[in-house]
């Protein structure tokens, strides 16, 4: 995976926050993440993030689950081993209906937090490195793509302007990985 | 931003209203020389059942507003406080068909035709060892006594938390301990209305009103999946309001956001709602008991008996389920008007016509004998709705503007 660099301020306040979004789309920085210790309520919106599709997955995998559950239960009972269950006929639904609504929360379930997962690059036992660790306690952290043409004084004036703190420019790995890069700290620097 | 603070009875609205209050009246009278006046005892219990089945529908239905308020209330939600005298409008109208059903309920038990209550006919009683069983609750003193409270409390309940919100629209509170007392105060009534609601429509008015149609049977899941289907009916007639009023200009700080959530609770309750049926269907399938059974054989049927109503059963189902669960699912389908007022008045119909297959196959098991006249009875309620709604809408302000709990409404996101 590419190391791309990246421009960072944290800030303290959602109040600064929120302008200071703002002014970095108008500005036209490419913003490529706000992380922080807890959902803010409207910043997905004014970062301009698109909606999520994790529900679009979540359907199918309920559909999924409906029809395994549906397919399974027909075949085992009416097909492959018929047992009379207090005279029942052998494709009683009614009966079914509950596994099918259990099979249905648990493919929609399991299948989201994957889903989840991966979209978010986590798994167990990876550790992610972060460009500020105060953003998993206080602080918001707003990371700004950067490229080889940028003039990283001016990004940095400008975050400084609109009211970031420790603003820092960073190299980090993007995309999906796997390891346990939290204490390595070589991997980052700025190569010539 | 300005804000029209009351609302102005379009021409139009008041038209339609009349009109369809004149309908609903000439389809009651159609319905009275065709069948009411009938010698045959079954052709007027049919006249009876459709006006049980109206009147009963939407005085449950107008009643779920003033739930969904105090249900709010009680759990200190502010959201819904920008359309909230909407609600507060649609429950001005339990007085008024509560007195409308309370004389058809009235009329009867005491009058001389049993077939839709048979346990009101004292002689034949006498000889039924399970009504007999059953006379220390379902007798004609206790039902009028409980039917009368039932109502009168609603009423007054709900009376009383219209009062408690329009207080504030002459006097903002000024302190901060003023505006404690007055949640406290608010919170109080509201549980007072709640403990009321669960006693009546959460257990002994389905049970008093329809289920005694079917005398011999019983079903502890009965009430509550009565309550839903009208909380989820109540619920998508308050959106057609807050559709309608927004459409006309009004509730200018109700948007989007509020909108989702009506459809997120039209959604959700009507998977509870069939919850509720199925767990209902599934024990007594399941079980298969005659007694119990015997409900389902006149509405679905069984290996020998056709079921007369089983096309009004699987469409109701297809309507209250299938297409809530399909079409409501996406979020922009919650955020769309049409969408929107298309499923409110589908869910309306839906549940219109789950009550329709609960009191109908009583008077009339072998085969359903819904005519044009029963659509006509339910437009005249439609009407005395719109109606009684639209006056109460133009009497108050239609922003609670000094409520504590406004803004959190205001600025409220999903």
């Amino acid at each position: 995976m590419a190391v791309k660099k990246f421009i960072t301020g944290n800030f303290y306040d959602e109040e600064v926050l929120f302008p200071a979004v703002k002014k970095a789309r108008r500005a036209g920085y490419k913003i490529h993440e706000v992380f922080t210790p807890f959902p803010i309520h409207g910043l997905d919106k004014a970062m301009g993030l698109r909606d999520t599709s994790l529900h679009t997955a979540g359907f199918i995998y309920a559909i999924t689950g409906t029809a395994t559950a549906v397919g399974f239960i027909t075949w085992a009972l009416s097909i492959d081993w018929q047992i009379n269950f207090g005279g029942k006929p052998f494709f009683s639904l009614p009966a079914w209906i509950p596994i099918i609504f259990e099979l249905t929360v648990l493919f929609a379930a399991v299948g989201m937090v994957l889903t989840f997962c991966y979209l978010c690059q986590m798994a167990p036992f990876v550790k992610k490195d972060h460009f500020n660790p105060r953003s998993t306690d206080d602080t918001f952290v707003m990371a700004l793509e950067a490229g080889d043409k940028t003039n990283d004084a001016e990004v940095v004036a400008f975050l400084n302007n609109v009211g970031a703190k420790d603003v820092a420019v960073q190299y980090k790995e993007t995309g999906w990985w796997l390891g346990r890069y939290d204490k390595d700290t070589k991997r980052f620097e700025k190569k010539d | 931003m300005s804000i029209r603070e009351k609302f102005i009875i379009p021409k139009r609205y008041n038209t339609i209203s009349i009109a369809l209050m004149v309908i609903g009246i000439i389809a009651i009278a159609a319905l009275y020389i065709t069948h009411g006046a009938s010698k045959d005892p079954h052709e007027q219990a049919r006249f009876w059942a459709s006006l049980l089945q109206n009147s009963v529908y939407f005085l449950l239905v107008v009643n779920a507003a003033m739930f969904f308020i105090c249900a709010t209330t009680l759990a200190w939600g502010g959201w819904t406080l920008v359309f909230r005298r909407v609600p507060e409008a649609i429950s001005t109208v339990v007085p008024v068909i509560g007195v409308i059903c309370f004389l058809i309920l009235m009329a009867i038990t005491f009058g001389d035709n049993h077939i839709i209550y048979h346990w009101a006919d004292t002689e034949h009683v006498k000889h039924d060892p399970v009504l007999l069983h059953k006379s220390g609750f379902l007798n004609k003193g206790f039902f009028t006594v409980v039917t009368f409270l039932t109502i009168a409390l609603w009423s007054f309940l709900g009376w009383k938390m219209r009062k408690l919100s329009r207080s504030l629209d002459e006097k903002p509170l000024a302190t901060v301990e003023e505006r404690k007392k007055y949640t406290w105060n608010n919170t109080v009534w509201s549980a007072l209305f709640l403990v009321v609601f669960a006693l009546t429509v959460m257990s002994s008015t389905p049970w008093l009103w329809l289920l005694s149609i079917d005398a011999h049977w019983f079903s502890t899941m009965y009430s509550w999946y009565t309550f839903a289907s009208t909380f989820v009916a109540g619920v998508a007639l308050i959106a057609l309001f807050v559709v309608f009023l927004k459409n006309t200009g009004y509730l200018e700080l109700t948007n989007d956001e509020h909108l989702h959530d009506i459809g997120k609770f039209m959604f959700a309750f009507s998977i509870f709602w069939t919850y509720l049926w199925f767990s209902q269907f599934m024990l007594i399938w399941y079980s298969n008991q005659p007694e119990e059974t015997i409900y389902f054989v006149n509405r679905i049927g069984n290996s020998s008996h056709p079921g007369a109503y089983e096309g009004i059963f699987w469409l109701m189902v297809i309507i209250n389920f299938l297409a809530p669960l399909l079409i409501l699912m996406r979020r922009g389908a919650k955020r769309n008007y049409t969408t929107v007022t298309f499923m409110a008045l589908l869910i309306l119909f839906g549940h219109w016509l789950d009550f329709y297959q609960m009191v109908f196959p009583g008077p009339s098991p072998d085969h359903v004998p819904m005519i044009l006249y029963d659509f006509g009875v339910a437009l005249g309620f439609v009407g005395l709705i719109m109606f009684v709604t639209g006056r109460a809408l133009s009497k108050a302000p239609l922003l609670a503007k000094n409520h504590p709990f406004l803004k959190e409404s205001v600025i409220h996101h999903t």
